[in-house]
Order: C-alpha cells, then sequence, then structure tokens
C-alpha cells in the first residue's frame, strides 16, 4: 500500500463542525429552541452554569446552554471563556444578604424564628413521580391529588429576617464572621486574577468553591457526613432571593445599584470548640452561589468547614480536609480539560515507550541467552 | 561553647500554652560520646531532642554545633537549606516508627543509598550506580540484613529489620552526630536486645556521638555514658551512666531506677 | 474576528505574560506562577503555549504550530488558525522561515538558530509531580535543591528494569540548579535542549506556570556515570526520505503486522524529498 501522508486535517475539522451544527438543532421539523425558553424553563439549568461559569447572566448562560447541547460543563467552560473577553471596570461592595428579597428561607435549628420558615419553590417535598402531563401526553401516575394554586406574588412587606447566625451570636454562642484578632482591613485575594498558591486562605478557597463542580463538592460533602473527617453540621440557615449590586463610581462618591443577581447562600452551624481559655462556640461552614443551587450551596458549605481542620486544630485524615486536593480538582473546567485531553494524539510518545520495551526485552534476550547456550552444553 | 563539645545547649525554655515543656536546660555533648535522656512520659525529653535538632524552636536558649571545620553555628539561626543539608550529612535522626523515615515504595537499596544520591545532586558530581549499590549492600551487612534483599520493598520486612534499614540509611553518609528517639520502642524484647547490641557495636565502631532519648532506663545503661534525668522540663540529675543509676542522689532518679523490673 | 484585540489576550494580561517570561528567563528552568486565563480552547488543547504567543506575537512574525512533530494534524491545523484569525500573522511550515514555532511534544529535526522562538505546550509543569503529589512539598524540594528522589526513581528502575525506563518527558537539569520537565517530548529530543541557541518558552495553562531555557543554556538530562543517558529512536530509516538520524512515527500499514515508518517531522521529511528531487 503506498502510504500517503495524512492531510486534510483542516477539512475534516470544518466537516466535524457541520455535522455538530446539525446534531445540535436536532430534527429540523421541529421548533428551534429559543434561549429564552431556555432561561425561563430550564432555570436550573442556567444558574449551575452561571456558578460555575462563575458569570452572572442569564441570557448568556441561556445561549451557552443551547451551544453545548445541554451539556452543563461545556456550556460553563463558554461562558467563563468570554467571561475572560469582559473588561472589568468596578469592584462591587460586598452583597448584602440581609437585605435579601427573600423567596426561600429554611433553618433546620429552629422549628420558628424570626421571619418564619419560607418554603418558597422547593423540590423538597415533592414525591418523586414522574409527571406525563408534562409530556403533554398523559395524567399524573397516581393522580387525584389536588394541586394548590401557586400562592401569587404579592408585594407585601416581608417581616424582618434577621440572620440565623446573628441569632446565635446574640448569645455569643457561634464564632463570628472573622477572628478576634483579625486587623480591620485584611487583603483580599481574587482568584480569576492570581494563580492558586497554597497555603490557600480561606477567602480564596471559599472562590474556588464557589465555581467549583458541584458533583465533585456533592460527594466530598456527602463523605464529610458518613465518617471521613465528620463536623456534625446543621444547617443554620438556607435563603435564596434576589440582592442588589452596588458600585461605587470614584466620580460620584456614593454607591448605586447597578442591577440584583439571584443567590443562595447556606450557613451550616458545625461542631462547638473551645479550650482552657476560650468558651466553647459553634463553629461555621458557608456556602454561596449563583442562581438557585440548594445542594451545591449546602455542600460547599459542608467542604468549607472541613477544610479549616487545620486553623481549628483537628486532625486532618479524610480527602474533604486536604485543602491542596480540594481545591487543585473542583474546577471542572480545568478537570474536563486535562481528561478529554487524553483524545489528542499522543502517539510520539506511545512510540517512544514501544522503544523502549523493545529495547529492554532484547537486552533481556540476549542477557538470557549466553547462559541458556551454556546449560545446553 | 566550651572547647572540644561537639553539641551545647545552654538555657533551653519552651512552653506549650501554660505548660513549660522544658524549663532552663543546659547541656554539653562531646564526640564519640554517648548521652542519654531519660524520664517519664511528659517529662520534656522529646521535646528536648527535637529542640537540640532544631525542629522545634525553643522560647529561649539556644543550641550550638561544631561542623567538621571546627566553626560554630547557632542551630537555630541556620538557613533552612543549610540545616536540612546538615539533617542529611553530618547529623542523622532515628525515629521510634522507621515508616516515618523510610519510603516505604522504594527498595531496601534505594533507602540506604538515597542520602548518598541528595548529596551528588547538591554537589552537581555526576552519580555512579555501581558504587551506590556497592554502599547500599556494604552497609545492609553492617546491619545484619542479607544483601540479597537489596531490592526488596520494606513492606516484607519485619519490625526490627526496618529498625535496622532506617539505622543503615542514616549512618550512611557518617554522620558524626545521630539521635535517636526511642529506637527500640514497640518491639518485642529479643528484637530489641538484638538491635541495641548492633547500635552499640556501631555507635562504637564509627565514633558517633548520640544523643539518645528513652524511658526505659536499662537501655541507658546499655548504651549511653553519660545520662540525663528529666523531670517536668527540667534536668533533675546528670552524670556518668553508671555512677547516677548504680548511686542516685535526686529522689526522683531514685523512684525512676527503683521502678526498674529486675529481669 | 472582531472586537478582539490582536491575537486575542488584551494588553494587561500580555504585560502579566510578559513579566512572567522575564522572570522565567532570568532564573532558567524556575517555575514561575502567572495568572493564567480562560481561553477558547480547553485546558489540555494547548492553552497555556498559546497564552505565551499571543504574548509575544508581532505583526512581523511567522509562526509555524506543530503538534506530534507535523504541521497537519488537527490541533496544530485549529491553533494556527486561531493565530491566523485573531493576529492575521503569517504562517508557515518550515522550520527555517518560523521567527516563533508553538509544538506540542516535538523539538523539529532542523536545527534552530539564534533569533528564533519555541513555544511548548506543557501539561504538567511540575517534574516531580509523579513521585510527589503535593505541589506544596514540591516548590520546597525545588526551592532547596533538593532532588535526591529523583534519583532514587532512576536508581529504582535500574535496579528493577536494568535501565531507566522513562522514554518521554524525561526531566533534566537546567543551568545546574533546577530540575525541570521538558515537556512529553521524547526523550530523543533531550540533547537539542543544550546549549540550543534559540530560546525555549514553556506554558502551562490549567498549572498556570511559565518557565523558559535561555540560549546557550545548560541542559543535562539527569543519569549515572555508569548508566549514561540514551536517546532512543526506532531502528529503522524513513520509508519516504531514506533519513536514519531522524524520529520516526510507526505506521500500521495492515492487520498481519505490516509496519512502516516514517518520520514524525513533515517538514524535514518533506525538506530532504525536495532536495532529493531537485538533484
Amino acid at each position: 500500500m503506498a502510504y500517503v501522508a495524512v492531510k486534510g486535517g483542516e477539512r475534516a475539522i470544518d466537516a466535524a463542525h457541520a455535522w455538530l451544527a446539525e446534531e445540535r438543532r436536532g430534527d429540523p421539523c421541529l421548533p428551534e429552541i429559543e434561549t429564552a425558553q431556555i432561561a425561563a424553563q430550564f432555570g436550573r439549568a442556567v444558574d449551575r452554569v452561571m456558578a460555575e461559569g462563575s458569570c452572572h447572566d442569564r441570557e448568556l448562560a441561556a445561549l451557552a446552554v443551547k451551544q453545548a447541547q445541554g451539556d452543563l460543563i461545556e456550556a460553563a467552560f463558554l461562558l467563563r471563556a468570554y467571561r475572560t473577553t469582559l473588561p472589568r471596570f468596578a469592584a462591587a461592595h460586598p452583597i448584602d444578604t440581609d437585605a435579601m428579597q427573600v423567596r426561600r428561607r429554611i433553618s433546620a435549628i429552629y422549628k420558628d424564628l424570626p421571619g418564619g420558615q419560607v418554603l418558597g419553590p422547593t423540590y423538597d417535598y415533592t414525591h418523586r413521580l414522574l409527571d406525563f402531563r408534562l409530556a403533554g401526553t398523559g395524567s399524573l401516575a397516581g393522580a387525584g391529588s389536588q394541586e394548590a394554586a401557586a400562592p401569587t406574588s404579592c408585594a407585601e412587606e416581608t417581616a424582618a429576617m434577621p440572620r440565623v447566625t446573628a441569632i446565635l451570636a446574640g448569645e455569643d454562642l457561634i464564632e463570628g464572621d472573622r477572628a478576634a484578632d483579625a486587623p480591620a482591613e485584611i487583603p483580599m485575594g481574587d482568584l480569576t486574577r492570581a494563580p492558586l498558591a497554597f497555603p490557600a486562605e480561606r477567602d480564596v478557597r471559599l472562590q474556588a468553591l464557589a465555581r467549583g463542580d458541584e458533583g465533585f463538592l456533592l460527594a466530598l460533602g456527602y463523605s464529610t457526613q458518613r465518617g471521613w473527617g465528620g463536623t456534625h453540621p446543621f444547617v443554620g440557615e438556607i435563603r435564596v432571593g434576589e440582592v442588589a449590586v452596588e458600585i461605587e463610581p470614584p466620580e460620584l462618591g456614593f454607591a448605586i445599584d447597578i442591577g440584583e443577581i439571584t443567590v443562595t447562600e447556606c450557613q451550616m452551624v458545625n461542631q462547638f470548640k473551645g479550650s482552657k481559655t476560650v468558651p466553647p462556640q459553634f463553629t461555621r461552614g458557608y456556602g454561596l452561589c449563583f442562581g438557585h443551587g440548594e445542594r451545591k450551596a449546602m455542600a460547599m458549605a459542608l467542604v468549607d468547614r472541613a477544610m479549616r481542620a487545620e486553623e481549628l486544630g483537628e486532625e486532618r485524615t479524610a480527602p474533604a480536609q486536604n485543602v491542596e486536593f480540594v481545591l487543585s480538582h473542583c474546577d471542572n473546567i480545568e478537570a474536563t480539560g486535562f481528561v478529554e485531553h487524553l483524545k489528542l494524539p499522543h502517539y510520539v510518545d506511545f512510540q517512544s515507550e514501544l522503544e523502549t520495551i523493545r529495547r529492554m526485552r532484547r537486552e533481556a534476550e540476549a542477557a538470557a541467552s549466553p547462559d541458556r547456550r551454556e546449560a545446553a552444553e | 561553647m566550651t572547647p572540644g563539645t561537639l553539641l551545647s545547649a545552654r538555657g533551653l525554655s519552651l512552653s506549650f500554652g501554660s505548660i513549660p515543656a522544658l524549663d532552663g536546660v543546659d547541656l554539653d555533648l562531646w564526640p564519640g560520646e554517648a548521652l542519654a535522656i531519660v524520664g517519664e512520659s511528659g517529662s520534656g525529653k522529646t521535646t528536648l531532642l527535637n529542640t537540640l535538632f532544631g525542629a522545634q524552636r525553643p522560647d529561649a536558649g539556644i543550641v550550638r554545633y561544631r561542623d567538621p571545620a571546627g566553626h560554630v553555628h547557632d542551630v537555630h539561626a541556620m538557613k533552612r537549606p543549610m540545616l536540612r543539608a546538615l539533617h542529611r550529612s553530618d547529623w542523622g535522626f532515628i525515629y521510634q516508627e522507621p515508616r516515618q523515615a523510610l519510603r516505604m515504595p522504594v527498595s531496601a537499596g534505594g533507602n540506604v543509598g538515597e542520602r548518598l544520591m541528595a548529596q551528588g545532586t547538591a554537589s552537581a558530581g555526576a552519580l555512579h550506580y555501581g558504587r551506590i549499590r556497592a554502599a547500599a549492600i556494604e552497609w545492609l551487612r553492617e546491619v545484619e540484613i542479607d544483601p540479597a534483599r537489596i531490592d526488596d520493598l520494606p513492606r516484607t520486612f519485619s519490625g526490627g529489620m526496618l529498625q535496622r534499614l532506617q539505622i543503615a540509611r542514616t549512618l550512611v553518609t557518617h554522620p558524626r552526630l545521630v539521635f535517636m528517639d526511642e529506637p527500640t520502642g514497640g518491639l518485642d524484647v529479643s528484637v530489641q536486645a538484638r538491635l541495641l547490641d548492633l547500635i552499640r557495636t556501631l555507635i562504637a565502631r564509627f565514633a558517633i556521638a548520640v544523643v539518645l532519648v528513652t524511658h526505659d532506663v536499662a537501655v541507658a545503661r546499655l548504651l549511653a555514658d553519660r545520662i540525663l534525668v528529666m523531670q517536668a522540663g527540667r534536668v533533675v540529675e546528670t552524670g556518668l551512666t553508671d555512677q547516677v543509676l548504680d548511686d542516685p542522689h535526686e529522689p526522683y532518679t531514685q523512684l525512676l531506677v527503683s521502678s526498674v523490673l529486675q529481669a | 474576528m472582531n472586537g478582539y484585540n490582536f491575537a486575542y489576550l488584551d494588553e494587561q494580561t500580555k504585560r502579566m505574560v510578559r513579566r512572567a517570561l522575564l522572570k522565567a528567563v532570568a532564573i532558567p528552568g524556575h517555575q514561575v506562577p502567572f495568572g493564567g486565563r480562560e481561553m477558547p480552547l480547553p485546558y489540555g488543547w494547548g492553552t497555556g503555549g498559546i497564552q505565551v504567543t499571543a504574548s509575544i506575537l508581532g505583526s512581523g512574525d511567522v509562526l509555524k504550530v506543530i503538534d506530534q512533530g507535523a504541521d497537519d494534524t488537527t490541533n496544530a491545523v485549529s491553533i494556527r488558525r486561531f493565530f491566523a484569525r485573531t493576529a492575521g500573522v503569517a504562517t508557515t511550515t518550515r522550520t527555517e522561515e518560523a521567527s516563533v514555532i508553538q509544538t506540542r511534544h516535538r523539538i523539529p529535526e532542523t536545527k534552530l538558530r539564534e533569533g528564533q522562538i519555541i513555544v511548548y505546550q506543557v501539561p504538567l509543569p511540575e517534574p516531580l509531580s509523579r513521585l510527589e503529589p503535593s505541589r506544596a512539598e514540591a516548590r520546597e524540594m525545588h526551592a532547596l535543591g533538593d532532588y535526591g528522589l529523583m534519583h532514587v526513581k532512576l536508581y529504582e528502575d535500574i535496579s528493577r528494569l536494568g535501565q531507566v525506563s522513562i522514554s518521554f518527558d524525561y526531566p533534566v537539569m537546567v543551568n545546574g540548579r533546577y530540575l525541570m520537565s521538558p515537556t512529553p517530548i521524547p526523550a530523543f529530543d533531550n540533547p537539542k535542549l543544550d546549549r540550543s541557541p534559540a530560546l525555549h518558552l514553556f506554558g502551562a495553562g490549567r498549572e498556570k506556570r511559565i518557565y523558559a531555557v535561555p540560549p546557550y543554556t545548560e541542559v543535562r538530562s539527569l543519569d549515572f556515570e555508569d548508566h549514561p543517558f540514551r536517546a532512543t529512536r526506532a531502528r529503522h530509516e524513513c520509508a519516504l526520505c531514506g533519513a536514519r538520524t531522524s524520529y520516526l512515527d510507526e505506521i500500521v500499514t495492515d492487520d498481519r503486522g505490516g509496519r512502516m515508518f516514517v518520520c514524525s517531522d513533515t517538514d524535514y521529511c518533506a525538506g530532504r524529498r525536495e532536495r532529493e528531487a531537485a538533484e
């Protein structure tokens, strides 16, 4: 067979992209899905893409989901890559979740509390029965239940909703936001500007977790509950809702509201700690993410607390307590890149392995054969 | 620093919180001499060992060391690279748990040869596989491990053998000073006896100075020329081993000596 | 490409990368952390190499991009297109004509000249990573020049297999001070780094590290005096151009064990065939 050097890489790529576009469109007889529909009806997918893409923009995230055919890690990558091109023109004030327009707020540690337990739009108490009415084809399996009308959203003034951590802090039962001896101005790391380095401080750890893969953090959080570095967690509070984003332009000298974002915040109340000199207090784990992502925020809080093991004088034995391990592997865009890059050609290196193994076997054989000849004589 | 001494400590003090682990400890060590630090647990003997070694910084006091060229160094003022190089060449540390010092996924030969290989890269000179392997074989013999086991992994070794492998790994660079933390702890009695015998032979053969921590007075009597008795961070009594053990002056020492079970 | 800066990266980012490159050149073989950005190609596809190339490219440069030694492998094509679109620079497949060469897994057979820059795509910048997974611990070892562990690995290979088994990404000592990963180039290519007249730059996008070997720097593959480093290649000549000293790809031609060997460096091979035809 006459060997022709493989050419046509460009043509192959173009053909691959064309086919991909066809697959993405799917059956042309079906209406093309609109990004507005994705943003409106696949909200949780959009939320996850915003969280892991590290960019709060529902329309862009919806576009990414459409472009990626629903592959959420691919979509997060698209959003992250887009984010790289955006110039940074300001740093916002920290968002104030105390002033959140709460849609959902629950606490597992109090039966009732100021502001109440607000269930909000949750899957928590649904029965996981496929609802065929959604497919437009049938009736709800085991039908017969009356569904309550969704509460009409009303612009009533929300009762005061103090943070649960503030309630505990009132009795000095929980550690504060910062160490008692911490300086007033703590320089903050920025994961989007500087590479991760170890030891990593809590600010950078939380930034990494906020954009970290939900599946990975879920598994690690789960592991802490099953004994791999457990901290007896309780959900102090979960809140989901809208918060204002404020910036303070130097020309104005005061803060202005530039919009609002949806966030989910989880405060875990963990194992109390004390010493001979400091009376025992509950310790904390914190989770925060864009959009409605309780699973993510809760897992993040569990892992955050586990990673504080060294700071809190605990034995570090479990994977979730290994800061370098957790942070090096929680970014699914880095992870998928490196795992999937194995598909790229590696035949030059494999050729070296082949030659090395062939040489070793040749040399081993050559060393063995003189003995065999001797033995035969 | 007292002329002729190899290592000296003056006024070492260290507290963990409100607990004084070391309280004004002084000591001197001469070349080729073995010094045992004895006391019950909590006496501060391990803290003292780690402070002398440079692994633990004291709150007050100074540790001085005289190098082969005769220069005196403040151990805790030394820069990290220098201290690390010292730990791997002129000094050694034998841990109670050999697995702490050995590389378990590396063969016996690799373990013994590592300090030689580390020195090689430091001096940028070419390393010679044959010579390193020969040195490893020689040292396996010295510690009474069959040289045929040079390519075996440590996990196939018994506890006593692991300890002997650790010793070989440490002595391969001919250190003049070796620190030992309960070197025979955790081993059964007959294995202990053989190991102590080996250690005694090696330190005499190679004129190695030793600082040895042990709770076992019998080990001190067998290995050490001089003894330091500690209690609650202080040196209670010190002197020639036999003299102190046969004729203890301090009540605490008397207590310690009398509590040794007669074999 | 509307709305994007020359070579995609904004000037701030390029400046940041160039500062890291200068540090890297000042300390040959030492890994310099840099604030790497997400690029439109995935991590693992050469984002580090791309950021380095984007930061040093000027409109007058001539760019060659190769992967596995070939200009026409799909990812080399993809990257060359990326720069053609975002920078509009001239591109070439000829090694001698290039001012900047971005490469994955090979160094060209044609000896590089003074003034040329070769940019390597780096998957794992840390040469100690397989022996010591903690980067924090590895950083300590580099700072103290404590590389005994790597020699132990070579020793273990020789004691078990009779020779060092590392066939690619073979660790090197740069300027007598830093242990460096030359990237997964075959061990065969290592000697090309030693005292090369060209500037060698290394970019790891996912791990966010940059390092460099300036021109005429000593680069030694780790070995023992009595087990010296050996470069391995297939013991054949190229079926197309007859070369006996170039690195060869093995092509499986049928299902009965049929094989042929051709130069991995497609430009080198084509050049030899052209010259042969001209004679």
